[in-house]
């Protein structure tokens, strides 16, 4: 029976090519490696098909509800790609987020520009640009900037843009821009309900798709090494502060376009979009999720907005305490956040290289 | 002459680390880097890698002033370092890290759209099979033994093909079998890239250094060959008097 082994073993080649079904590691770590890769795409699939199926069975406010943590769960995403993959602590995220809602408001109140082709670009471009001239400022010198400097810098550019918002009489002071018009295509306005809602859905999954391609791409090996051990990796000759500018550019953008569609699907605009609270409020989304996931920012947002609505609803005056004490357990028991309660960080941190189909014979 | 650090003072506060110290080092020259504890090696490596900029004095490279690079910048030179404590990235394949050293000056566009993935395929497993790692290519690089990492770690050095390597304290915590084969690993390396090593054990130093600079309170005390060095009479003192 041994021998028969042996002869089977023998007979498997060791097969090197472009195979995406990769099983590596000598039998028994296939066999985990195998079942443990498996674990990601399963989530993101129920994470989907719950996104697809939610209209459906919501009342209509819950479905508005929905689009307003959809939207959220973009912007999380932005968080995550500056935090949770390279390691930058953006205190600020809301500036990019908050600036580009305001930039949309006044294209349609000064300049009734609504057109959905031309306000989510713009918002995207407002949130990338801001992204740019701050990143550029507190990532691009000479030498890398310290982890105290980057996240004061990013909270003091935030806490700024809240004070100048809400003293600035053309932007609408402490009440913001009110009653936008609603975001157009053509003849047809984009009101609040499911429409809305599988809009913003889609939106979500080709940024996520974009995302994912990104962070598993050599791309995503550099920023693994960068929030691993910056300086390790600009020793091998990486322009490590360029890779920082430019992902945190990214971010921009991407909470831009979170910006716009919350700008519009709100109705409105306010000085705390751009300020301290929701800056805080992405970190707590991403922390509670599982940084380093891009599963994990969406779940994350879901979570923490849904549980605060059903807490707010149920224990009305407690209820942030109750939110407070979840989140604080999280961060303690789970660091990782929610999603490592199924994932592994082998998984989680991945492979970069040719995916190999290789059956190693075991010695 | 590939490196030439000349008259180099690094102070820190009160403490004068180095005093004018210097170091050349040739081409396809393995140099070795010695003296008591404390006497300034480790800050001299550090100020030739960039990782400290020296108080004074000048380090050119290829006959380029590179006293102000950054690592980056030093990296893209030719020049490649090994930390004394060991930096893999342990999360990471040892694939992957090997991948993540050759790409180092990849451009934005190759990176993202994985352009050299499948053309640095065979130089990971060339270089992870150099140092004798190439069954764990898929295993974390926090799962190797600590020889196996400082392996890994001088793999990742040399994969970009510098001109010049500098090794603080390789055979640090390895056992006497593991420096044997370290030496080994090293030997081939000597066609393409010279080698500034600073190591504790003498013996090791001595079979594979072709010349050797002493340094003693942050001075040059001696430097030539081996065998000079071996004769020298005060080199002779001052580890007799550590002894």
């Amino acid at each position: 029976m041994p021998k028969a082994m042996g002869a089977v073993k023998q007979t498997i080649p060791a097969e090197i090519g472009g195979d995406m079904d990769a099983a590596v590691g000598s039998s028994g770590t296939a066999a985990k490696a195998a079942a443990g890769r498996k674990v990601l795409p399963i989530v993101e699939g129920v994470v989907l098909v719950a996104a697809l199926l939610a209209p459906l069975v919501l009342q209509d406010y819950l479905t508005v509800f929905a689009t307003r943590v959809i939207i959220l769960a973009l912007f999380a995403l932005s968080f995550d790609l500056v935090w949770g993959y390279a390691g930058i602590m953006s205190f600020g995220q809301a500036l990019f987020f908050g600036s580009a809602g305001y930039g949309v408001a006044l294209l349609a109140r000064d300049l009734d520009i609504t057109n959905i082709f031309l306000v989510l670009p713009a918002g995207t471009l407002i949130g990338l640009t801001f992204a740019l001239l701050l990143g550029g400022f507190l990532l691009l010198g000479r030498h890398p900037s310290s982890v105290i400097f980057v996240s004061l810098g990013t909270l003091t550019g935030s806490y700024a843009a809240d004070r100048l918002a809400r003293g600035w009489y053309y932007l609408g002071g402490q009440n913001g821009i009110p009653s936008i018009a609603p975001m157009s295509l053509g003849g047809y306005e984009f009101s609040e309900g499911p429409a809305f809602y599988y809009l913003v859905l889609g939106i979500l999954v080709v940024v996520y798709l974009l995302c994912r391609f990104l962070v598993r791409s050599q791309f995503g090996l550099a920023l693994a090494g960068l929030r691993e051990n910056e300086q390790r990796i600009a020793f091998f000759g990486y322009k490590a502060q360029h890779l920082k500018a430019i992902i945190f550019a990214i971010g921009g953008a991407i909470a831009g376009l979170a910006g716009s569609l919350y700008a519009f699907h709100e109705g409105f605009v306010w000085p705390n979009m751009v300020g301290v609270v929701v800056s805080t409020q992405v970190v707590l989304y991403v922390l509670f999720g599982g940084s380093g996931t891009l599963i994990g920012a969406v779940i994350g947002a879901v979570i923490v907005e849904g549980v605060s609505f059903w807490l707010s609803d149920n224990y009305r005056d407690i209820w942030p305490i109750i939110l407070g004490l979840l989140l604080l357990l999280v961060i303690l028991f789970r660091p990782l956040g929610l999603i490592s309660f199924v994932l592994g960080e082998r998984e989680r941190v991945g492979s970069f290289g040719v995916k190999i189909k290789e059956t190693r014979n075991a010695p | 002459m590939l490196l030439e650090a000349a008259g180099i003072k690094k102070v820190f506060g009160k403490l004068t680390a180095l005093d004018g110290a210097a170091l050349t080092v040739g081409e396809n020259e393995f140099h070795g880097l010695i003296g008591p504890n404390g006497s300034g090696k480790s800050t001299l490596m550090k100020c030739i890698a960039g990782a400290e900029v020296p108080t004074q004095g000048k380090v050119s490279f290829v006959n380029t002033d590179i006293t102000a690079f950054t690592p980056t910048e030093r990296a893209r030179a030719g020049m490649s370092l090994k930390f004394q404590i060991t930096s893999v990235l342990p999360t990471l394949t040892l694939y992957d890290n090997i991948l993540l050293a050759l790409q180092a000056q990849s451009s934005l566009f190759d990176l993202v759209f994985s352009r050299t993935r499948g053309a640095l395929h065979d130089q990971v497993m060339t270089m992870l099979t150099q140092f004798r790692l190439a069954d764990r290519a898929f295993d974390a690089a926090a799962a190797l033994s600590h020889g196996q990492q400082q392996w890994l770690e001088i793999a990742m050095a040399l994969a970009g093909k510098p001109k010049l390597l500098l090794l603080d304290e390789p055979t640090g915590g390895m056992s006497l079998e593991e420096r044997r084969v370290t030496g080994e690993l090293l030997q081939p390396i000597k066609k393409h890239c010279s080698l500034v090593i600073v190591e504790h054990d003498l013996d090791f130093i001595r079979d594979i250094c072709d010349r050797l600079t002493v340094l003693d309170q942050g001075k040059v005390l001696a430097s030539g060959t081996v065998s000079e060095i071996q004769a020298n009479k005060s080199v002779q003192e001052i580890y007799l008097r550590r002894a």
